[in-house]
């Protein structure tokens, strides 16, 4: 209960009954709760999802810019020499390459290499190696694999060996420790005298340098300090760099498109709490001010006067602040255990400084809120405040009153419609909150819709019932559609020919899609590219679009928004694939949406690479099944009319819910639940106090005989035209707050937004929307609607 | 002459321990009387009032009004019964600030629904008869005390009610308004109309009533009609 201590006395001065002001306190203890709940999970979302690459890329010093050069073009001393260059801070290196071709995790063949750097030691002030078992390389024979690499397995471990067959040789390396650069600098390190011994006759030789730089918070400076390091060596001399922002957003995938989305809801529920804290605080002020002028006339200093209504507002506020850090780690660990899931492994309890900061910064807000209407409090004049109750109304709301009596609707109905032109700042106030309410739910809903748009649109494959999965063992641990599998020719024992026209046989088959999978770079220097080779032009496997149309034949390549971004390009430009040392010009016909970490991956015609790769062969097919074919049938029968070795058949789980869709979803109806309970509680505050300066009124109107259901319409009536209003206004705000947010949302991922995750409202949810401002505007007043009817009136008529 | 209020029995306590703030009372007033109600500060003149309104329920006791059983009635059904049957003058007037006087003395009968016509008939009427004609667009800040006063009897007997009742009408009112206001209570008695007033004033009292009830703490302590007396 708010009240002061008079200095030296025992006396408590209240202001207002504390009956009256139950709801009030009630409304602001329960906005601030939610308000600081859903600020908490979000928060908490937040630090648990971006801290694990931020801290440890801050720990390990990692490296801004990994970039190869050649060494045939630039010796060690001049690469050693861009590290003096300005603007780059630190630097590490130049350390020699060498590209091995081990053994996959279960002996398999994984057609792809790895690159292994000679590196005297794990620290060096920039990217330092983080030992996780075992220890450093420090004589040749001996190899540090990074945790990261393909090649390394959950039984990898220090004591095992590595035939590299692809070395002149072929000499087998001792596994001395498992590591990890933040970066992904290598997948393996050894000592720098190994490398020789390491690389393949007649490959071209390459070193790495590792940068930070001064500037590099974006890929604009990045590629700014990458563009001055190339110039500082002869033409053609860097032959690759990778940017940490690469890895970020692997890294980010899902925080990258999620996190946002919370911080937009705990901003819009802290945003709302200082509305209704607000209109709560001065709401108070205005219908006391008559109370506020006897307390003065009375002795109480304007100080008093202030502490006495900031501690209206900070005492419940304190009281939901703490009540909402306990629901928001409640909500927020189940939650977190999805998100560390999605996450890749972040902490499942709640940072203590979210715990302190939220509620801290919360309550800040909430003062400053309440304090603007406290200080006009503390300021009123005395002989004024007395007089106020006594004045003459305002004529705007007898003007309405004028008008509305003239409408042919029941009597109780126009006194409702005049109301709220009486009280044109509360009425404001209601109306606020229902626009912020309606805006809150409209966006919230636009974007639950929007994030499983996104899960869509990025997993084209999930229209795939069956997989038929070529080569590789035979012992089931076949690789997964949209995994890393080998592009070229491998050890596949079946025709892919064969394989093709047998599924095509099967009379449940409407389409059939062979696939593989490379790893290419773009002439001009960015990091490994992956590319999905599709054979033929499959649309049932299309991302969704952004820009331009899916490739058509060889030649054209459909890239992710990132790519343009990394490679400065846009669509119609051609660029030049370079595929083991053979380049490949393709043009660029189409942007996709396909983000985080996928975020290089362009999509072409399995012929586009002919020229590099003559033996070129789908790994998998994916199979489109005609629709009611039965799944089981359908895979015991190709079972048996496919070869038994060297295939397999898989089904997919097309029903499978995505558990970060999942958790995302339970998220977001909770906290667009928690946002509408709020802007509810600002109009039944609104409400609340309006009917209670009315309440005189209310029970002059009982006494000639208004029956408590005319008086129940009358309070309704009086809120059903801000509701209205409300809706009119919420909606389009929260329709273009949505559009405004959702493409800020995409960028933060490195992508463009398509048009499926962009335009997810239907005009008939809109509507609904509309209404739903109505509908918050009633409940809200129904409480208040319901005390006013039921109120006695000799009471009501008692009150001043 | 029918009983227009009939009190059989009647309490009313506040809180439900303590001494009641009226009762036992047992009272008849007839139709076509016109009563004063009198007593000291917290004697419970306006608690008889209330519970005579329907405006508040006896803790015991009956009260009938016209002849109907009102203190069992819900609330939808105690608002028709003071629509129809009861008019009531407050001491402060208890007026719309921002309904005008005739939106004012409209209100009850819009209330119960009554046609438009009719009623807007009657309010001339009233404000023929009342003398406040010529103040029908105003609003009530403007008007003076007495004025403000005549638009509440107005507003009270557009539904013409059996029964007036007055709290103090002249509590809140200068000299020469108390008169008008006492004179046109005086005239509404003439015309038939049954009258019960709370007042201090025992001019006023004597003005406009031929029976007096005085009450102290709660009871009944002198009913006195003009011709006879009975003391209790
Ligand atoms: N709503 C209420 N709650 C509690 N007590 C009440 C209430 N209304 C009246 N009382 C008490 O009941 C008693 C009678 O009050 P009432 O208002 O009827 O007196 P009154 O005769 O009208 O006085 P006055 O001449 O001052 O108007 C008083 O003691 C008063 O304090
Ligand atoms: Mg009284």
């Amino acid at each position: 209960m708010s009240g002061i201590r008079k200095t030296g006395s025992r006396r408590r001065i209240r202001l207002g009954r504390a009956g009256r002001r139950r709801v009030q306190t009630v409304v602001m203890t329960l906005s601030v709760l939610m308000a600081v709940a859903s600020a908490v999970v979000a928060g908490s979302l937040m630090a648990s999802a971006s801290a694990p690459f931020d801290t440890a890329f801050a720990k390990q010093h990692g490296a801004q810019l990994t970039a190869q050069f050649d060494e045939g073009r630039a010796d060690a001393a001049r690469i050693a020499a861009t590290g003096k260059l300005p603007g780059v801070t630190a630097s590490s290196g130049p350390y020699q390459v060498a590209q091995i071709d081990p053994p996959g995790p279960g002996g398999a063949d994984m057609q792809q290499s790895e690159t292994v750097v000679g590196r005297p030691a794990a620290g060096g002030g920039v990217d330092d190696i983080t030992l996780r078992s075992g220890r450093w390389a420090t004589a040749p024979g001996e190899i540090v694999l990074s945790a990261d690499a393909n090649s390394v397995g959950p039984d990898t471990k220090p004591g095992g060996t590595l035939r590299i067959s692809t070395a002149a040789g072929s000499p087998t390396l001792t596994i001395v420790g498992i590591a990890s650069s933040v970066t992904d600098s290598a997948d393996g390190w050894v000592v720098p005298a190994e490398i020789a011994a390491l690389r393949t006759s007649g490959a071209a030789t390459g070193a790495q340098m590792l940068y930070r730089f001064s500037s590099a918070a974006t890929t604009a400076q990045l590629n700014a300090d990458r563009a001055a390091i190339a110039a500082a060596l002869r033409k053609g001399s860097m032959v690759g760099a990778q940017s940490y922002l690469d890895v970020k957003l692997a890294a980010d995938e899902n925080t990258a498109l999620f996190v946002p989305v919370m911080m937009a809801f705990g901003v819009l529920g802290l945003l709302m709490s200082v509305i209704i804290i607000a209109s709560v605080v001065s709401g108070a002020v205005g219908a006391q001010i008559r109370r506020i002028g006897i307390l003065k006339a009375i002795g109480l200093t304007p100080g008093q006067v202030v502490r006495v209504y900031l501690a209206q507002a900070l005492v419940p506020a304190g009281v939901g602040a703490v009540c909402g850090v306990l629901l928001g780690n409640v909500l927020a660990v189940p939650l977190m255990g999805d998100a560390a899931q999605m996450y890749g492994g972040g902490s499942s309890a709640v940072a203590w400084w979210i715990d302190l900061a939220v509620p801290v910064a919360a309550l800040v807000l909430v003062a400053l809120a309440a304090l603007v209407p406290a200080l006009r409090a503390g300021r009123l004049h005395t002989v004024e405040a007395l007089a106020v109750g006594r004045a003459p109304r305002t004529g705007r709301g007898q003007r309405a009153q004028r008008f509305a009596a003239r409408l042919p609707l029941p009597r109780a109905v126009t006194l409702g419609l005049a109301a709220p032109f009486a009280r044109p700042v509360r009425s404001a106030a209601l109306l606020a909150a229902v626009v912020f309410g309606t805006t809150a739910a409209t966006f919230a809903i636009g974007l639950t819709s929007s994030a499983s748009a996104v899960t869509t649109a990025r997993h084209p494959q999930q229209k795939i019932a069956v997989s038929v999965f070529m080569g590789g063992p035979d012992d089931g641990s076949a690789p997964a559609p949209g995994g890393t599998g080998g592009a070229t020719a491998g050890s596949a024992s079946a025709d892919p020919a064969q394989i093709r026209a047998a599924i095509l046989a099967r009379s449940g088959t409407a389409e059939v899609i062979g696939q593989a999978q490379g790893v290419v770079s773009v002439a001009g220097g960015t990091g490994a590219i992956r590319v999905r080779l599709y054979q033929g032009q499959s649309g049932a496997e299309a991302f969704a679009l952004i820009s331009g149309r899916w490739f058509d034949g060889p030649g054209e390549v459909v890239v992710p928004t990132h790519f343009l971004d990394t490679t400065g390009s846009k669509v119609g430009d051609t660029v030049t694939l370079v595929d083991g040392g053979v380049q490949v010009r393709v043009r660029i016909v189409g942007e996709d949406f396909d983000p985080g970490n996928a975020g290089l991956t362009i999509n072409t015609d399995m012929s586009t690479l002919a020229a590099a790769q003559p033996g070129l062969h789908p790994v998998f097919y994916d199979v489109v099944l005609k629709p009611g074919t039965d799944v089981a049938g359908y895979v015991s029968a190709l079972r048996s009319a496919l070869p038994s070795s060297g295939v397999q058949v898989g089904v997919n789980e097309t029903g499978h819910l995505n558990p970060t869709v999942v958790a995302f979803d339970a998220m977001s109806v909770l906290l667009t639940l928690m946002l509408v309970s709020v802007a509810g509680l600002g109009v039944l505050n609104s409400v609340v106090l309006d009917t209670r300066e009315r309440v005189h009124d209310l029970g002059v109107c009982k006494a000639v005989g208004m029956t408590p259901g005319q008086t129940l319409a009358q309070v309704l009536t009086s809120v059903a035209g801000a509701g209205l209003v409300g809706g009119a206004v919420g909606v389009p705000a929260g329709l273009a707050l949505h559009d405004f947010v959702i493409p800020l949302v995409m960028r933060t991922a490195g992508s463009g937004t398509p048009p499926q995750v962009q335009d997810v409202y239907g005009l008939l949810e809109l509507v609904l929307l509309g209404a739903g401002g109505v509908a918050i505007a009633l409940c809200g007043a129904m409480l208040p609607a319901g005390w006013a009817a039921k109120a006695r009136t000799a009471t009501a008529l008692r009150t001043e | 002459m029918a009983n227009v209020i009939e009190l059989e029995g009647v309490v009313k306590r506040y809180d439900s321990a303590g001494v009641p703030a009226l009762g036992p009372v047992t009272l008849t007033v007839a139709e076509g009387e016109a009563v004063a109600v009198t007593g000291p500060s917290g004697s419970g003149k306006s608690t008889l009032l209330n519970l005579v309104a329907g405006l508040d329920r006896p803790s015991e006791g009956r009260v009938s009004v016209g002849g109907l059983q009102i203190d069992g009635l819900g609330e939808k059904a105690l608002a028709r019964f003071r629509r129809e049957r009861i008019g009531m003058v407050f001491q402060f007037f208890n007026l719309l600030d921002d309904l005008n006087v005739l939106d004012n003395i409209l209100l009850p009968a819009q209330l119960a629904g009554s046609p438009r016509g009719k009623a807007a008939d009657r309010a001339a009427e009233l404000m023929g008869v009342l003398g406040i004609a010529k103040h029908a667009g105003a609003y009530p800040g403007r008007l003076s005390g007495g004025e403000r006063q005549r638009v509440a009897v107005a507003r009270a007997l557009i539904n013409r009610p059996a029964l007036l009742l007055a709290d103090e009408p002249t509590g809140a009112l200068d000299t020469a308004s108390g008169h008008e206001v006492r004179q046109l209570l005086v005239d509404l008695h003439r015309s038939g109309q049954t009258v019960v007033l709370v007042t201090h004033d025992l001019a006023l009292a004597e003005a406009c009533a031929e029976r007096t009830v005085q009450l102290v703490d709660g009871h009944v302590a002198v009913d006195r009609s003009r011709n006879a007396e009975v003391v209790r």
